[in-house]
């Protein structure tokens, strides 16, 4: 602690101290939502809209993406991906010791 | 014809061909779907600042995520925090007009450099309890490093941020059709709201969100370019014909001393940019290694940038392959032969394939990457602005809730400068791109201190700050005064680029050696955990169960990146 000694976090053992206080404080574990739930309900949400954009493609919307359908496929994908995100929550979901870590914490 | 900016690569300065302009006659034929798609994506946005906003009690929870997140996220946020926008478009520019040269800026230039800061240097960041880069050089270093490099980073943090908005306000009126104020103050708007609700936490959760609309952008793009032109044979065929069969090569007319458009040879690759300037972004930008810091536990951490290079990996032909399929479609691109600029490489593809529904997609998609860009480096700037310039050096001693208010504070701060930076780029856009090339000479001896500090326990506290500042001047000089005044002459500013790099590099750790001979060391004790051989407490700790399964051991996932890449080059090689 040479001639740093006096302000706070100059030195190692200051900021592991300073952190170590502050993570058993801190409460972003415990009470942040899972994320996997947004992206699982926005990708079904924009699977549903895009699929339905590809059921009846017109001639012209065909024509512009080489023939594909491309909404349709782009689609089908988005759904899948936001099922698996949502089947991933369901399968494995947060594990309950996060909110064990909350009550000491808090 | 509008001038804007793509940071051609992502970590090389701007050069007057990479101020470019984008043709106007671009305007996407978007409807009521691709804006319902645009605004539920806006809703979610700030719906996520909202729900995370509760998870913020510390000043670690603000800046940091309380280091409680997931690899796989702090992962995905990581790779999110470099697919900015910029990147995206300046990535396929640059295939456009070098061609499959910009696999070096991936597979050799980001890739190595990745695995390197998970497998050897996360221990330290991590395991030290650090909360930012710049502190990092506080606890090895000295003061004066540590206000320097503090102080430079949160200038070019802001002026990043405020490019990327410039940027963006360009390619939205460009593609559909708003007034540019419009576009930085709404994109602006949200990136303020959702930071200052939640912290790093909205920022990282909207970055992984962006990570996945885009690929749902770009796949698509990717998947109808290629059928356009005949899938990868018709497009290696018509690109040999009208390009000559370097331009679908990594290494072809690389050998030293032989002419390619790039104007660089394999050493000056390998070394300025696979060496110098990757490690020194990868390595030392905050703003990509803030994201490892966020995670739960070492093992996380170290497992960031690993899970980050698999996709880095891939990235590389969704924006590589459309800037090929543009020089295919038309050769004559970014030549006054066309009406394309290189930089209207996806625009232009948007535009010619894809129907009202994935379009809206991939405009969300954009949009969001330029969000998640300026986000990445408003949340670093808060940071360091917060914990390493307010609260070592002008309000100190305060309880902890005061630095949480005073973060939200300077991230209004920072965002309305960003915005104030975005209307001064539209106006002197030269002097903007002078600046963003210099401050970005400024990793490049970050990396230096850090490296020599890492391995070499004598050098001293002053070492530091002065191999910084040399470091930064010597790159400076060397591009600005020798290359830019032709005192010794380099085929290209990105080859310029990488001498100057390397050139940052040698002065650095050449000036680093000497002070550290005059100067004094610190005494061991104080070195525990900051250099190479020496542990701190936190690098004891157990793995958590599970984290010692053979998928997730940082040692196979980093080596198993590096022969990926490796492989990835065989088929560009001959």
């Amino acid at each position: 602690m040479s001639e740093n000694s006096g302000h706070p976090g100059h030195s190692g053992h200051d900021v592991q101290r300073e952190v170590s206080e502050l993570e058993g404080k801190s409460t972003t574990a415990s009470r942040l939502f899972d994320l996997r739930l947004i992206i699982g309900g926005l990708f079904v949400l924009y699977g549903v809209i895009v699929t339905i954009a590809g059921i009846n493609p017109s001639d012209s919307s065909l024509d512009k993406s080489e023939g594909i359908n491309i909404n349709l496929w782009t689609g089908i994908g988005m759904l899948l991906l936001g099922i698996f995100f949502l089947g991933w929550v369901k399968l494995r979901p947060v594990p309950p010791v996060e909110i064990a870590k909350e009550d000491e914490g808090a | 014809m509008l001038n804007y900016w793509v940071q051609n690569p992502t970590y090389a300065p701007e050069s007057p061909q990479s101020t470019v302009q984008l043709a106007a006659e671009l305007r996407l034929p978007t409807n009521w779907l691709d804006y319902t798609i645009l605004g539920i994506y806006f809703v979610v946005v700030l719906g996520i600042g909202f729900a995370a906003k509760r998870s913020v009690k510390t000043s670690l929870d603000f800046f940091l995520s309380g280091r409680s997140l997931p690899a796989w996220i702090t992962g995905l946020a990581f790779i999110s925090a470099n697919l900015a926008a910029t990147e995206i478009l300046g990535m396929a520019a640059n295939s456009a007009q070098y061609g499959a040269y910009t696999v070096h800026w991936y597979w050799i230039g980001a890739i190595p450099a990745m695995v390197f800061l998970g497998l050897v240097m996360m221990p330290f960041y991590y395991g030290s309890k650090v909360r930012s880069v710049p502190e990092m050089l506080l606890l090895r270093f000295d003061k004066a490093a540590h206000l320097l490099s503090s102080i430079l980073f949160a200038f070019a943090a802001i002026l990043i941020a405020g490019v990327n908005l410039y940027a963006l306000a360009i390619v939205v009126e460009a593609l559909l059709g708003w007034p540019q104020w419009v576009a930085i103050l709404v994109a602006g708007f949200f990136v303020l709201a959702y930071i200052t609700l939640g912290g790093l936490s909205s920022a990282i959760y909207n970055e992984v969100l962006q990570f996945f609309v885009i690929l749902a952008a770009l796949i698509p793009l990717v998947v109808l370019g290629l059928k356009k032109v005949g899938g990868w044979g018709g497009l290696t065929d018509k690109l040999d014909a009208s390009h000559g069969h370097n331009f679908t090569t990594a290494w072809g007319g690389t050998g030293i001393g032989s002419d390619n458009p790039l104007g660089a040879n394999w050493l000056t690759i390998v070394l300025g940019l696979g060496f110098v300037l990757s490690f020194g972004y990868w390595t030392t930008n905050f703003a990509e290694v803030q994201r490892a810091l966020s995670a739960k536990n070492l093992s996380a951490a170290q497992r960031t940038p690993l899970i980050a290079a698999y996709p880095k990996v891939f990235i590389v032909f969704l924006v590589m392959i459309p800037g090929l399929v543009a020089a295919a479609l038309v050769p004559k691109i970014g030549t006054s032969g066309s009406d394309l600029q290189y930089n209207d490489a996806i625009p232009y593809l948007m535009e010619q394939l894809l129907p009202n529904g994935v379009l809206g997609i991939a405009v969300t998609g954009l949009l969001a990457a330029f969000m998640a860009g300026m986000a990445a480096n408003v949340s670093s700037f808060n940071t360091v602005f917060t914990t390493d310039i307010w609260g070592k050096y002008v309000v100190t001693d305060r309880e902890d809730a005061y630095y949480v208010r005073f973060g939200r504070l300077i991230t209004v701060i920072g965002v309305a400068a960003s915005v104030g930076t975005a209307f001064l780029a539209s106006s002197f856009s030269n002097i903007m791109s002078y600046l963003q090339t210099l401050f970005s000479f400024f990793n490049v001896p970050m990396f230096v201190v850090f490296i020599v500090g890492m391995f070499w326990k004598r050098a001293t506290p002053k070492s530091g700050f002065w191999g910084l500042l040399a470091g930064t001047v010597t790159a400076m000089v060397n591009y600005f005064w020798i290359y830019k005044q032709g005192i010794i002459s380099i085929p290209s500013d990105q080859g310029a680029n990488f001498v100057s790099a390397i050139a940052g590099f040698v002065a650095g750790a050449v000036v680093m050696f000497i002070v550290s001979l005059f100067t004094q060391p610190k005494p061991a004790e104080e070195l525990q955990g900051l250099v190479y051989g020496t542990t701190s407490p936190g690098m004891t700790e157990a793995p958590a169960e599970g984290d010692d399964a053979w998928y997730r051991r940082p040692a196979l996932l980093g080596w198993g990146a590096v022969i990926l890449a490796a492989l990835c080059y065989i088929p560009f090689s001959f």
